[in-house]
Formats: C-alpha cells, structure tokens, sequence
C-alpha cells in the first residue's frame, strides 16, 4: 500500500511540477523577452534571437540621457507615493469604522465604494478633463492625485475591512479596561495588528497608481506631471524614422524595478498569523 | 481597592430587550463575588456594566462610593481578564503585562519593578520576553492575570478566566487565583457558568437567571437554603433530585413512597399558603443503603425499593442511579435548567435519580436495592412560582 501511495504522491508531484513551470514560464517569458530586446544593440533588435548576440547598455543610457523619461519617473514615483499614502490612511480609517461601529448609513457607504470601484474609468474622463481645466488641476500632480484617491479608496476600504475584521475585538475592550482612549487603543493595539493588512492595500493601490495609462494620458499635456507609462508612449527614436523598441523596452524594465522594490519591501513586513495568541487558540 | 455598588442597575437593548433588571448588590471592600448562572442570565453583562464596556439604562453604579455610571472605563481604575485572555500578540509578555502602566505615565524605573513583581507571583519571569502565541494556556491565562495585577486597581473583574483551560490545570488554576485574590486583597467580581467555580472559589455567590438576581449568600447557604427551585437545581453536584409530591394530611405521597412530614419541615410550612401539589427535592447525599442505617435513624425517613440502573463507584462513595414510574417534575425553572445542562432532549421515562451511598453499600448494578432517604432534609417546592416552601433563611 506505502509503495502504491508513494508512486502516486510521486506522480502528482511531476504532473504539479510541470504545471508550475508551465504557469511561471507563460507569466516571465514576456518579461524575459522584453528584458533580453533591452539589452540588444539596434542591429541585432530583430534576430529573433532570446539571449542577444551583442550584448549592449546604450539603451539605457540614451533612456537616462533625456529629461522627458527621468522627469516622468520622477512624477510617477511622487504621485504614486503620494496617492498611495493617502488613500491608505483613509481606507484605513474607513476600514475600522465598518468593520467595528455600527452607523447610520454603513450599508449606503459600502455600497457607494462598491460603485466607484465598479465605475468605467473611460467614461469619467471626458468630464473630468472638464472639471479640471476650470479648476487649474489639468496638468498637475494633484490632478492626478485625486482620482487615484478615488478609485483606489474602495479597493483599500474592502481589503483592510477584512484584515480588521480577523482582529479580535476583545482586544480593544482589553485596552480601553487597560486605561486606553479609543485613540490610543487604536494606534497602539489595533493598527499594529492591521499592519500586514495595511502593508497588503499599500502594495496593491501602489502598483494601480503606477499602472494607470488612462487617467495619465488624459489629464496630463506636459513633462510636468506626465508620468512613465504616458512618456512611454511618446517615445521616439532619435529620427522619426529610427525604430525606438530598444529605448522603449530598457524604460519598460526600469519601471518595473520600483514595482518589484516596493513588493519586495513591505513583504517582509506581511507576517501571517501575526494575530495568533492573541486569544486562546 | 474599593466597595463596589449596584443600585437598581438594569440593562436594556435598543430592541426593547432586557439583559439585566434591577440588580442590587453591594460588594464589600476586598470582598471575592461570583456572579454564576446558565448562559443568557445576564451575569457577563452586569460584569461588562461594572467594567464600563456596556452602558447603564438605569440604576446607579458607585465604586469607592462615587458613581461611575458616566464614567468611561480608564477612569474606573479596574482591571478585567478576559475568558479569551486578550493578550497583545504583538507584545511580548512583558511588555504586555507593562502595558496599563505605560499608558498610566509611570516612569520606567516602576515598570519595571512592578513588573517584576508581578511576573514572580506568577511565576513568570522565565518567559518575559517571549510573545504570546509561544505560550501554553496556562502561561497565557497568568499573563492576563498579571495584566491586571500590575497597577494594583480598585477592583479586578474576571469574566469566565479559567474556563479555556483543561480539566486538571482549571482546578489548579482556581487555587491559585483564589490565593492570589486573598493575598492581594482586592475586591473581586467573578463571572462563571461552572457552579463548582462559584462555591469553591467566592466568599459570596450570586446566583442569576434572565436578567435577574434569584439569590446571594455564601456558597454553603445557597447550597443548603436555595430560595427556588432554580438555585436548588443550579447549585451542587450532582444535582438535587426533584420528584412530584402532593401533601396530604401531613404526609407527602410520591413516587418514593409515603414521606412523613418532620417537626422542622412542618412548621417552615405553617403559615405559608402551600399548594397541594409540590415538587420534593433531595441532595443526593441524603440517601443511603436502608442495611447501613443504624435502626434509630430509619424512623426519622423514609424507605424506598428500587433497580439499581447504573452505579458508579468513586472509591469514596457509590452513586447509585434509580428511574422510579411516575411522572417527572415539571416547573418552567427546571426545564431552563435541564435545556442548560444539555440534557433535555436525552431520552427517559419516569423520575430519574442520582444517590450517594457510603463505599461499603453492597448495592449491585440491575438488582433491587432498599434506599433510604433522610425525611428532615426534604426540601418543598412551589411548582406554580418555584419558590422554596421549607425556605428558613
């Protein structure tokens, strides 16, 4: 029966095992090939080969020599930030309160966030150009800030209100018998208990903030609040005639590096169960 | 430390619910109360009333004789353990234990010492530094216990603290904390729903059922003067045997035959306007093996023969089990007591028994036995309002 059970265990390891490689070489092998046309030279761009020939940094260097893709990073990087730290503190707030209190009107602001998540972009920009040219935000961080706030704001409510929801809520009683104000409760128990949940919405509004195309292309016009996946676009080789692919896959690694840093970053800081032991369990 | 007092205090729900009516309870200075009764019986909520966590609908609440009603619970100086201990997880066990001194302001050098000095009593002091989820049950338990001890409060409120833990180390447990509680001398309130935590651990119980107080005393009284048929039920265990009787001209007919009515349970029942029919209790301890009575002593009970369905020998007595014919006792109390129990659905006919006989009985498993009961420790009952008609108290 053991060798029976062995062989089969060992079988479902190979037939998991090529699956797994199966999904992970669908997922990187674009990646790969869009790393590998980085590094080739403007000749060889076009062998079809996947590790280059020849062997080449200068897209990159011609990438950071223009100000238009090192300002773009720069507003990318800010706004993203900017957004991010917003929306999270909010969502954050806004979390705790339908997770917890019992209000007038909780079930009309779910659902309203619901519906901002679930709104067309596309169909909002036409007036939101509008709006902001009358405003003075058209063309400016700030113009970008606030959507971002906007859409990411549901996505951050619903993922902290399932984080705090796991938080026991004796806890806060325990603090408050303890000789806490709600306040201090609230910073010294609760918030560092959702810290992997705040860690987890910090990632994903970040990477929507930075992946935005459609908001960045349309309420933007200058280098001044343009960021990198709109600058991207405007790529052109140093003649209109010239192909500029290199230039555009070496920016296309560069901004994925933040990504892959910021997730890096605040992984470590997502420690399952970190709850456990709080009660008897 | 503090007396702790309840005017009045009840308890009522936006949806018009009543948890708790009129409680009046005064809870002397270093004084240690359990508050005991079935789940829903509102005893969690007067604890949670005390503490501050729930709000007062009316009635006065004064600690140290100021009223504390409006008061939020950082400003009650009392400490509570929670029955799922609440500890920090993300807090190891000395910084959770400092925790209420941290937010007192007191200075560094105190934690520590206090801390110190907490974690020695409770013999923690190997594991300061380890965090909660590395702990056993037991640790954990004490490390809620220490939290509360710290800053040496008014008052110590613990809400079910001992029963997430095994059979062996919960007795363990309750020596020490009633131990500690002597030691420090602080007035205490105790909610359980383990009848055997409230008599050995409380210098008062007080006994509660939807929402209202039925009867506080020492655990001895409750035990041998229960005002009703519920605390009579509650308290002791095995349970109080409760069989149907009617009075007839100074005897009770019931299932166990005939019983004489003794001086003592006549005159408690003069003057009180007892019905006909009643429900007889008995302490199981009451009952013993008709062989071993010495002769002078049966005049004063009564015999009954029976099967002997089940028998447990404990080494120091035998509990003989009986099902005599007839009909079961019923009373509202009685069946809230028996659904408490979880044993209402357990299939049975007649009037079930338990009694304890000396280990030298010679009873045997499915033989008739002869079994006789003590007739001054009847114990008579109302089945309309489940008032105790021998009640001397």
């Amino acid at each position: 029966m053991a060798g029976i059970g062995g062989a089969e265990t060992t079988a479902r390891k190979a037939r998991w095992t090529v699956l797994n490689v199966l999904v992970v070489a669908y997922a990187l092998i674009p990646v790969l090939w869009i790393a590998s046309l980085s590094f080739k030279t403007k000749e060889t761009l076009t062998d079809g080969n996947f590790i280059p020939r020849q062997w080449t940094l200068e897209n990159y260097t011609s990438i950071f020599s223009t100000t238009e893709f090192v300002r773009a990073l720069v507003n990318s990087i800010g706004i993203a930030l900017i957004a991010t730290a917003i929306a999270v503190v909010f969502g954050t707030m806004a979390a705790y309160a339908i997770a917890r209190l019992d209000f007038p009107g909780k079930r009309a602001l779910v659902g309203v966030s619901l519906l901002v998540a679930m709104f067309p972009q596309i169909s909002l920009v036409s007036p939101l150009f509008e709006i902001e040219r009358s405003l003075g935000l058209f063309d400016t961080w700030p113009g970008l800030i606030l959507p971002y706030i906007t859409f990411a704001l549901p996505l951050a409510i619903y993922t902290l209100s399932a984080f705090f929801r796991e938080i026991p809520w004796e806890l806060e009683k325990a603090a408050k018998m303890d000789g806490a104000t709600p306040a201090q409760a609230f910073r010294r128990v609760i918030a560092p208990l959702a810290a992997p949940g705040v860690f987890t919405t910090a990632i994903l509004v970040f990477i929507f903030c930075w992946n935005d195309f459609l908001f960045a292309i349309s309420l933007t016009s200058t280098e001044a609040s343009r960021t990198v996946p709109v600058a991207l676009s405007f790529f052109t080789g140093s003649s209109q005639f010239e192909d500029p692919t290199g230039s555009i896959a070496a920016a296309a690694v560069v901004i994925t590096i933040p990504i892959i840093l910021f997730v890096l970053f605040f992984q470590r800081r997502i420690v399952a169960g970190l709850t456990s032991g709080a009660v008897k369990g | 430390m503090a007396e702790i007092v309840l005017d009045k205090v009840t308890k009522q729900y936006p949806d018009g619910a009543v948890a708790v009516r009129d409680v009046d309870l005064e809870i002397a200075d270093g004084e240690f109360v359990i508050l005991v009764g079935p789940s829903g019986c509102g005893k969690s909520t007067t604890l949670n009333m005390i503490a501050g966590l729930e709000d007062i609908t009316s009635g006065e609440l004064r600690i140290g004789g100021e009223r504390v009603n409006e008061r939020a619970p950082k400003d009650r100086d009392i400490a509570m353990v929670f029955q799922s201990y609440a500890l920090y997880p993300h807090m190891t066990v000395k910084e959770n234990m400092a925790f209420p001194l941290r937010l007192a302001k007191v200075d560094d050098a105190t934690v520590e010492k206090k801390v110190k000095e907490a974690a020695e009593v409770l013999d923690l002091t190997a594991h300061l530094d380890r965090k909660p989820s590395n702990l056993s049950g037991g640790q954990r338990q004490r490390v809620a216990m220490g939290r509360a001890i710290v800053r040496s409060p008014k008052a110590f409120l613990m809400d079910e603290p001992l029963s997430n833990l095994d059979a062996k180390l919960r007795v363990q447990m309750r020596t020490s904390v009633s131990r500690l509680q002597r030691q420090l001398g602080t007035t205490t309130v105790y909610v359980t729903h383990d009848q055997t935590e409230a008599m050995t651990l409380g210098d008062r119980v007080v006994v509660m059922r939807g929402g209202l107080v039925q009867q506080v005393g020492s655990p001895q009284f409750l035990y041998e003067q229960p005002a009703n048929l519920f605390v009579a039920g509650f308290i002791g265990s095995p349970a109080m045997n409760f069989v149907p009787a009617s009075l007839e001209e100074g005897v009770l007919r019931s299932p166990l035959g005939d019983v004489p009515l003794t001086d003592r349970v006549r005159a408690l029942l003069e003057g009180r306007d007892a019905p006909r029919e009643v429900i007889m209790g008995l302490r199981p301890e009451h009952f013993e093996d008709a062989r071993l009575v010495e002769d002078h002593l049966r005049s004063s009970g009564a015999v009954f023969t029976s099967n002997v369905d089940v028998l447990e020998s404990m080494g120091s007595d035998k509990y003989a089990y009986f099902s005599l014919t007839g009909d079961q006792a019923t009373s509202d109390e009685l069946a809230e007591l028996a659904a408490d129990a979880g044993t209402a659905d357990v299939p049975g006919d007649g009037v079930s028994m338990v009694t304890r006989l000396s280990a030298s009985s010679a009873v045997t498993v499915g033989e008739q036995a002869e079994i006789w009961f003590d007739a001054d420790k009847v114990q008579l009952f109302d089945p309309g309002n489940g008032k105790n008609l021998t009640y001397a108290g």
